[in-house]
């Protein structure tokens, strides 16, 4: 009892200094995206001046919806993205299902062969990946852009590790109760694995969204380009293209990604708990 | 009994061929291609491709870039690794803690993560600038003098390291955050009653409870060291004279700016050296200090 009543101003104060450094931390990080909606929404000429009574003004993005294609910059990145992340959950469903649930021989070389996976990621081989896409005829294809990342090592590895905390028992009822190999994947195993399936495609759809050297290399032409090119091509500095320009610009392609974030944000730590990331 | 097991075989096999597929042609395939083509000369207009030995590797060691771009990502490693690790428990433990404003501060942290590199370079580009970026119109307040940041050699790099942390430390707080919260409360109860100060409590119970979450994020983070060059494209192009190029990025430029894939090849074999290295590495360092449930 005395303890606690001594410890408790100096509980008190060091409560506050945390809060305090949280704040400040939290302020500088934020600091950035701060400084991109000032611009973004201010006329040209308050870029470097801080005026609390500046009008505000939407020009700014008008001005860079023109004058790039972004329209169909948007177009490309949810096809590649909505492609990717489609393709990711079917493949690796079904690999780490095998992984999960059965036995046969080489098991342990092939999965470790996923493993490599997540240390040699196709980011870093892009001199050879290039020479297949051109062997497969598909430079310039948003497809192209895609498919080294479909076979995801991490999603095999992750829902491989969601499937095995599947009981047995149920895989067994459901066996019992006439379901085939994959009506068990689909009625036990798919539904048990959802936090997973969340917080696995967050990670993918904001990876894919923000991907940028690779889809640089493979495109070339308006058709293809996804977002992060497009808007590194309209934000050449010395293009003399204002900074509150390329800041709208900037805000339009994290848009999309930032208000879902903002909104699930919640869902999202949750789901990477129950995941089992860790 | 044979006859279901040679079933489950097949099943086994038709389930995981499609994935396997892919990733033999885009991971093993070029991974192990890169080095056979290190051997060989780069195919320029009619003059063929040829076997040239270790002539590739020659090149590499007499290479000044290859040697300035690779203490600049030993240095780039050195400082992003620790740093972002360091900074991401301590945004895992403050929000962890609920303090006021708990929404505010974990959005605030993780919003870096979220936002495309290549996009907010951009506005780092601005703050870097000299004379009137934010950095140095702060500076100016208290009467320093202009500095070119991304201009200088001295600086260069560091411009990109304190991109990439700030990158980076909200994605690892993440997953603190989710290891932090499995940790049951009686743990600390416990500790209260027997008069731990917080200090030790966090030494000696809560951070070896950590470790295997230590061990996953640095692999993330040495990986992402190697990774992480979107920024400079936009930044300094690796400038002035590689004061920030990476190694990637050097790869990038040597593959598609001068067109020298064999050099490329060469360069990614090395990548793929140093990755493997540190990795064993790791496992074994980080390891022993793992506690599995």
């Amino acid at each position: 009892m005395n303890g606690a009543t001594q410890s408790r101003p100096i509980f008190q104060l060091d409560r506050a200094l945390n809060t305090f450094g949280a704040w400040v931390l939290a302020v500088l990080w934020l600091l950035p995206l701060a400084y991109a909606v000032w611009t973004a929404f201010h006329p040209g000429e308050y870029e470097t001046r801080f005026d609390l009574f500046a009008p505000l003004t939407l020009d700014n993005f008008a001005d860079a919806w023109s004058q790039a294609p972004f329209a169909r910059y948007f177009l490309n990145t949810v096809m590649l993205v909505t492609g990717i992340v489609a393709a990711q959950f079917f493949l690796c469903t079904l690999a780490a299902y095998a992984f999960a649930r059965f036995t046969f021989p080489g098991k342990g070389i092939l999965f470790s062969l996923v493993l490599v996976q997540l240390l040699v990621m196709p980011d870093i081989l892009i001199v050879e990946n290039y020479q297949t896409m051109r062997k497969l005829g598909l430079i310039d294809t948003i497809m192209a852009i895609g498919l080294p990342y479909v076979a995801s090592g991490f999603g095999i590895f992750l829902l491989r590790q969601t499937f095995m905390t599947v009981p047995k028992e149920l895989d067994e009822a459901a066996r019992v109760e006439g379901c085939s190999f994959l009506g068990v994947l689909w009625r036990v195993y798919i539904p048990l694995a959802k936090p997973t399936y969340l917080a696995y495609g967050l990670v993918s759809v904001s990876a894919h969204w923000n991907n940028y050297v690779w889809p640089l290399i493979i495109t070339n032409s308006v058709e293809t380009r996804p977002l992060t090119v497009g808007l590194s091509i309209f934000a050449v500095t010395d293009s003399g293209i204002q900074w509150s320009i390329i800041n709208a610009a900037t805000l339009m392609t994290s848009g999309p990604l930032l208000i879902a974030f903002l909104l699930f944000q919640r869902q999202f730590v949750q789901s990477f708990m129950r995941a089992g990331i860790k | 009994m044979t006859n279901s097991a040679r079933l489950q075989w097949v099943y086994a096999w038709l389930l995981l061929s499609p994935a396997l597929v892919l990733l033999v042609t885009f991971t093993h395939y070029p991974a192990i291609k890169s080095i056979i083509a290190s051997f060989y000369s780069t195919a320029r207009g009619k003059r063929q491709s040829v076997y040239i030995g270790l002539d590739n590797y020659h090149t590499l060691v007499a290479d000044p870039v290859f040697w300035k771009v690779l203490s600049n990502n030993f240095w780039y490693a050195v400082w992003t690794i620790p740093l972002s690790i360091a900074l991401s428990l301590i945004m895992a433990l403050w929000v962890n803690e609920k303090l006021r404003g708990l929404a505010f501060l974990r959005m605030a942290y993780f919003t870096p993560t979220v936002l495309p590199l290549i996009a907010v370079a951009n506005i780092w580009l601005f703050f870097y600038t000299p004379g009137f970026g934010l950095i140095d119109q702060i500076r100016g307040l208290f009467d320093l003098p202009e500095q070119n940041w991304m201009g200088s050699p001295n600086t260069a790099l560091y411009t990109m390291i304190a991109v990439a942390i700030w990158k980076e430390a909200g994605f690892f707080m993440i997953f603190y955050l989710a290891a932090l919260q499995t940790i049951p409360p009686s743990l600390r109860d416990a500790a209260a009653i027997e008069g731990a100060s917080k200090v030790y409590f966090f030494r000696r119970v809560v951070f070896p409870l950590l470790m295997p979450t230590t061990l996953f994020v640095s692999i993330n983070a040495v990986i992402n060291s190697f990774r992480l060059v979107d920024h400079i494209f936009v930044m300094t192009e690796g400038g002035p004279n590689n004061a920030s190029s990476l190694l990637l990025f050097y790869i990038y430029e040597t593959a598609f700016k001068y067109w020298d894939t064999a050099y490329a090849a060469t360069l990614t074999t090395v990548l793929l050296m140093i990755l493997t290295v540190l990795a064993i590495g790791q496992f074994f360092f980080l390891d022993k200090r793992v506690h599995y449930k």
